[in-house]
């Protein structure tokens, strides 16, 4: 698509003291994409987002957005790029509303007074432009809503402030079959928005059906960052489980970074 | 109106315009959802005053109905600052002494040291806004449970009124001021003023919502039930305020007794202006959001501690603002003042109204409704010379009711899923 990607990361190192969890790691995003962000547990995609949103002071690198190089130093930053991030346990607040949650932090106010109207038709106006037709009242409390509509609206919360990189955390992972696709739809029509979409997943079907990229992540190193159409479902497999398959991944060339560490060298990590 | 289902075009047409029958069903279902708020407590209330009324037909009385107000008045008030504690999910066990503390503090600085009424109000008010900060940062910053910190208040502040109090001896409180408060009462027409620019100004706000929703094309409830909310109103005040009026003097001759007491309007006003901090203004969204989710409000930007600090601050203040009242209406403070069962009385108050003690729900209006029920069972059960170890046995049996339908109702929204 666009030539250069919305968000662009180049050479993240990352320790916690002496474990480091990202090694020299390239991630791009590009707007109007859904990015898969896949990986085992422990590869580091929560430390990479957590970089991305904040919360993590990096260690080396640098972040480029929109071609520009910035620093993003606190969540505080993160959002004033325009980067959300949409967490697994989605920190809504059960007792509040649809409307109340979306704007928690971020009320609108006339003088003192909450300006209810205003959130409510901007909350509609969100969720209309998501095409979401599966609540039935923006004034019923979050508690009576379906995982899959909670899901919805901790999404739509993140779109709300003209967003441009929503980064999702595994937002199918407790959901049915049929709230599953419905998420899946809202990812793909963010994305049609021009949104950049970054997907968090363990799920290989559900990374297929809307990514137009896949990254993976192995033991702290990005192995490869490809088209979803030029790799397969057992190639993806692979890169998790190996860090490389076929020509992909560290064995080979590198193929974009994770330049000269070699399997071997991982590998007592790896014993699993 | 009561048929046609239209299904508007536009953002917000997501649920189909409600008439007064869906507004009603939807009502009947949260209720059976377990979502019951005040449900409770007005049931309690009506079926207590029949019930004393057809036992001692002397509680059905204009006199007796007054006493009500000037009776539960402090506990209400009291109540009041505790509902902002238990949205948090915390608990204030000191609030009771702290009143006592803050009428000690009013009861010195005007009769000990003889300074005006309002420098002694002031003082109180002050000395409760501290108590509430001292709390406030001991549970906020230090982190030690709100059970544990007010806990140790409800001790020392006890220790705090004797010493005060040099000993066990009352002071007494002259201050005609001071005294009219829980004592004296609004001239009948006032009484009929205030209740009239009561109803309009709820009238006013009520049109104005349903206005300006409907000119943006956004949900209404129906016009129907804004009116019946409007008259449902008026006609409760209308009634109370002409009850009040009539004469409740046993000789006319000697003293005339009737109108408003002065506490229900300053109760009122504490009322209105407490549910609109909640209800309106963000920090009491973020009140109900720490509540609810301490993490989410976190990550919404909300300085969480700031908030439980707050809440202990209000919860102080308005015991202060009860002692005050409770020092009018006994003539003195004593170091029994704020003692006993004044507490347990407040907490169950908030609790019998609705508000939850697992924080997240409640409504000022719960601390009201609340404190009425409690007023009447004290009253009424001292009509009927009940000793006043039957008394405390009753009210901690109906308070562990209350929080039992509390848990109850809890359990079967997390059932339903409608809370």
């Amino acid at each position: 698509m666009s030539a250069t990607p919305l968000l662009e990361l180049r050479g993240i190192d990352k320790s916690f003291g002496p474990v480091q969890v990202l090694r020299d790691v390239a991630f791009s995003a590009h707007a109007g994409e859904v990015t898969a962000l896949v990986g085992d547990n422990g590869a580091g995609k929560s430390t990479l987002v957590k970089c991305i949103s904040g919360i993590y002071p990096t260690d080396a690198g640098e972040f480029h957005f929109d071609g520009q190089p910035v620093s993003i130093n606190s969540p505080r930053d993160a959002a004033a790029l325009g980067i959300e991030v949409v967490y697994q346990d989605l920190a809504l607040c059960d007792n509040l509303d649809i409307v109340q949650n979306m704007f928690l932090g971020r009320e609108k106010r006339s003088g003192i007074v909450l300006d209810e109207p205003t959130m409510e038709q901007m909350a509609a106006e969100t969720l209309a432009g998501l095409s979401v037709r599966t609540v039935k009242s923006l004034r019923q409390h979050v508690a009576s809503l379906s995982g899959g509509q909670r899901q919805t609206v901790a999404i739509a919360k993140a779109v709300l402030w003209n967003s441009k990189l929503v980064i999702l955390d595994e937002p199918t992972a407790a959901l049915g079959v049929a709230q599953t696709a419905q998420v899946l739809e809202l990812v793909r029509r963010l994305a049609d928005n021009g949104l950049a979409v970054v997907l968090i997943s363990h799920n290989m079907n559900d990374v297929f059906a809307v990514s137009d990229r896949i990254a993976a992540l192995y033991l702290g190193q990005m192995v490869a960052q490809v088209k979803t159409t030029d790799i397969t479902h057992s190639q993806v497999v692979e890169l998790i489980t190996a860090g490389r398959s076929g020509n992909l991944g560290l064995a080979a060339e590198p193929v974009s970074n994770g330049a000269g560490a070699a399997p071997a060298d991982t590998t007592p990590g790896a014993v699993r | 109106m009561t048929t046609t289902v239209v299904k508007k075009e536009g953002p917000a047409a997501v649920a189909p315009t409600p008439t007064v029958g869906s507004h009603l069903n939807n009502y009947w279902r949260r209720v059976r959802g377990g979502d019951i708020g005040a449900l409770p407590a007005v049931a309690m209330l009506l079926a207590l005053c029949v019930g004393f009324s057809i036992a001692r037909p002397s509680f059905f009385t204009a006199g007796n109905f007054a006493n009500l107000f000037t009776q539960g008045a402090a506990v209400t008030l009291i109540a009041m600052g505790l509902v902002f504690v238990l949205l948090l999910g915390e608990i204030d066990l000191s609030a009771g002494f702290a009143s006592g503390v803050c009428a000690a503090v009013l009861a010195n600085v005007v009769t000990v040291l003889g300074y005006p009424w309002y420098v002694a109000v002031l003082a109180a008010v002050v000395t409760g806004v501290v108590i509430g900060t001292v709390l406030g940062l001991l549970v906020a910053k230090v982190g030690i449970p709100s059970f544990v910190v007010t806990l140790a208040g409800f001790l020392a502040f006890q220790g705090i009124v004797l010493m005060l109090m040099k000993e066990g001896a009352n002071i007494s409180v002259r201050d005609d001021t001071l005294v009219a408060i829980a004592n004296r009462n609004l001239s009948p027409a006032l009484g009929w003023a205030l209740a009239a620019v009561a109803v309009a100004g709820y009238a006013a706000v009520q049109l104005l919502r349903h206005h300006n929703r409907a000119a943006r094309g956004l949900l209404t409830d129906p016009i129907a039930v804004v009116v019946a909310r409007i008259a449902g109103l008026a006609v409760i005040l209308g009634a109370a305020v002409y009850v009040l009026n009539l004469e409740r003097s046993r000789n006319v001759l000697v003293v005339s007794l009737k109108g408003v007491p002065i506490v229900v309007p300053i109760i009122a006003l504490l009322l209105v202006a407490w549910t609109f901090v909640l209800q309106r203004t963000s920090y009491g969204r973020h009140v109900y959001a720490v509540g609810g989710n301490a993490e989410a409000a976190r990550r919404a930007g909300i300085s969480v501690d700031r908030i439980r600090v707050s809440v202990f601050v209000i919860c102080s203040t308005m015991a202060a603002v009860g002692g005050i009242v409770a020092a009018s209406r006994a003539n003195s403070v004593d170091p029994n003042t704020g003692g006993s069962n004044v507490l347990l009385y407040a907490v169950g108050a908030a609790v019998i109204g609705g508000t939850s003690l697992f924080g997240g729900k409640g409504r000022v209006l719960d601390a009201v409704l609340g404190g009425a029920v409690v007023a009447v069972i004290d009253n009424g059960m001292g009509l009927m010379g009940y000793s006043s170890g039957v008394k405390y046995v009753v009210t901690g049996v109906v308070l562990l009711a209350a929080a039992t339908i509390d848990a109850l109702s809890r359990r079967r929204a997390a059932a339903t899923g409608t809370r």
